[in-house]
């Protein structure tokens, strides 16, 4: 097996506080709807991969407490702890070995059951720097600092992002915050840790996704026309943080470069036409843009505000409203890769992009974008 | 969701994870947090293909995949490669806010240490601005036997 495409795709709403909901309940949601989306049972799915981290859901082997509503048993059922786009990778790879035609992904969290600052100081090292107090919060203020520092981008630049994405959301039914604001709003909201705003920061949230991906000799009886996997790769960058220069992101420009060779794209700015990154906060955005190549370095907050990366600009990015409109960790990625397939079929209602035929989509695990897994997609072969 | 299931009133089982742990620090942290506690002195491990002096000290050098074996004492003042002013009071913050983070290279150093720096101003800190590390005794042998970072001219 050479080739695999995506197709089957499903999603539970994104929501502060599912207070209706377990992981499992959340689960059987939107594997059913990416089994309908596909038109299959689960009598065709060969096998299951399941996304999660045991901390934030506060068990041990959380994966396994989900495989009973993702129609798991008795079939081989693995499990990745990460970003559920390291779990889609898993999932190709296990096609790509010719052992099985089929694989259901799902990736799932709720960050409304436990307190994110505890959750995320638990990621730094225990001996050197954990009682430091740090979070994923005032870890990537930092890289924001250092970020801006060196390319001159501003904190309008920032909000701009916020104002883009949370607009985006209006249309998106599942997003959980849909917002008309204005650069002003983001500003003049509380400071959380400098320079990020409460504005320039995702939301904490619960939520689930699901996906199918199909070997290609699978395809042919699936209800909607597949997606193909152009391309994917991941690269991670070191550990600690004050290893690294936190400005840039080379692991993400390793796993693009390896993505768009794979790929076929030399011209990445024209061959893409539409991008769902992780934006966690603002300046992600934007930094992941340079960094991926997808505009020049530091140029990604003076081509925001020319409306570049709007729905009907040169490279429309996180039309669905992004991470900043809803970000249930763990999910994320899975829902950039689902939301970059919805907009290949045209499915995306008010957010629809013009015609794309090829998206990339991004995942992040670790503090400060310490690994990253890009993904191109296609609807043509 | 059922709509039957909508007539259900939302239950909630709250509890808390509290496991004792314990991390062995290892020889490379341990002789760094035991120079730290008894001598006040923060050493780094070099790294002899690349030569960068990694602080805090690892045993191993990512980069080149080797193991460092040369230990060397480093300044206790360096300059701010970048930060940040925690301004909420967020739950993994021990002191009260605002609190100021940040990545610390200090001379003789290739790498940044986190930590907190405290006597300023807030709005004053920037990066490129050059810091003295401060010690604690009574924190023992933790990365807090530097209770802090203070500004210097």
């Amino acid at each position: 097996m050479d080739s695999a495409a995506i197709v089957g795709v499903g999603m539970t709403a994104i929501e502060k506080n599912k207070i209706r909901d377990g992981f499992a309940d959340m689960a059987w949601e939107a594997v059913n709807l990416a089994l309908a989306d596909a038109g299959m049972s689960i009598d065709d799915i060969d096998n299951v991969v399941t996304t999660s981290n045991d901390f934030w859901d506060g068990r041990t082997i959380s994966c396994m407490a989900v495989s009973d509503a993702s129609g798991a048993r008795e079939k081989n059922v693995s499990c990745v702890e990460g970003d559920g786009t390291f779990g889609a990778f898993y999932g190709l790879t296990r096609i790509l070995s010719g052992s099985y035609g089929t694989t259901l992904v799902t990736a799932h969290s709720k960050g409304s059951e436990s307190v994110s600052s505890l959750i995320t100081n638990a990621a730094f090292d225990p001996i050197y720097e954990r009682a430091i107090g740090m979070d994923m919060v005032s870890a990537c203020a930092m890289q924001a600092n250092a970020y801006m520092h060196r390319t001159g981008t501003t904190a309008e630049q920032l909000a701009r992002v916020s104002v883009k994405n949370h607009g985006n959301a209006m249309h998106n039914p599942k997003a959980q915050l849909p917002m008309e604001i204005t650069v002003a709003d983001v500003l003049a909201s509380e400071m959380i840790c400098d320079p990020l705003h409460k504005l320039d920061c995702s939301p904490v949230s619960d939520g689930c996704c699901a996906i199918i991906i199909a070997g290609k000799d699978r395809v042919s009886d699936t209800a909607k026309p597949p997606v193909w996997i152009k391309g994917t790769a991941f690269c991670a960058d070191a550990y600690h943080l004050g290893d690294r220069d936190l400005s840039r992101a080379p692991a993400l420009t390793r796993a693009t470069k390896k993505a768009f060779d794979m790929a076929g794209i030399t011209d990445p700015v024209t061959q893409i036409h539409v991008a769902e990154l992780y934006d966690a906060f603002t300046y992600q955005e934007l930094m992941w843009l340079e960094a991926m190549g997808l505009c020049a370095d530091g140029k990604a907050g003076p081509l925001l505000e020319t409306g570049a990366f709007d729905i009907d600009g040169r490279l429309p990015v996180n039309a669905s409203g992004g991470l900043l409109s809803g970000h249930p960790v763990i999910a994320a990625g899975l829902i950039r890769m689902a939301e970059v397939v919805r907009q290949l079929r045209g499915e995306t209602g008010g957010v629809q992009v013009k015609n794309p035929t090829v998206g990339v989509a991004h995942g992040v695990n670790g503090l400060c974008g310490q690994s990253h897994c890009v993904w191109v997609l296609s609807s043509e072969f | 969701m059922s709509s039957l299931l909508k007539q259900v009133e939302p239950m909630v089982y709250s509890s808390q994870i509290s496991v004792p742990y314990t991390w062995w620090a290892g020889d490379t942290a341990g002789r760094f947090l035991k120079t730290l506690r008894d001598e006040q002195t923060i050493m780094g491990t070099r790294c002899e293909s690349c030569n960068r002096v990694f602080v805090p000290p690892r045993k191993t050098c990512p980069a080149c995949f080797t193991e460092n074996e040369t230990w060397t004492a480093v300044s206790d003042e360096g300059t701010v490669v970048s930060f940040t002013v925690a301004r909420r009071q967020l739950a993994a913050i021990a002191q009260k806010v605002p609190v100021i983070y940040a990545l610390i290279r200090l001379d003789g150093a290739d790498t940044a240490l986190l930590h907190t720096i405290a006597q300023a101003d807030p709005d004053d800190a920037k990066i490129g601005m050059r810091v003295r590390a401060c010690f604690s005794k009574k924190a023992g042998a933790t990365i807090n036997a530097i209770s802090h970072f203070v500004p210097i001219d």
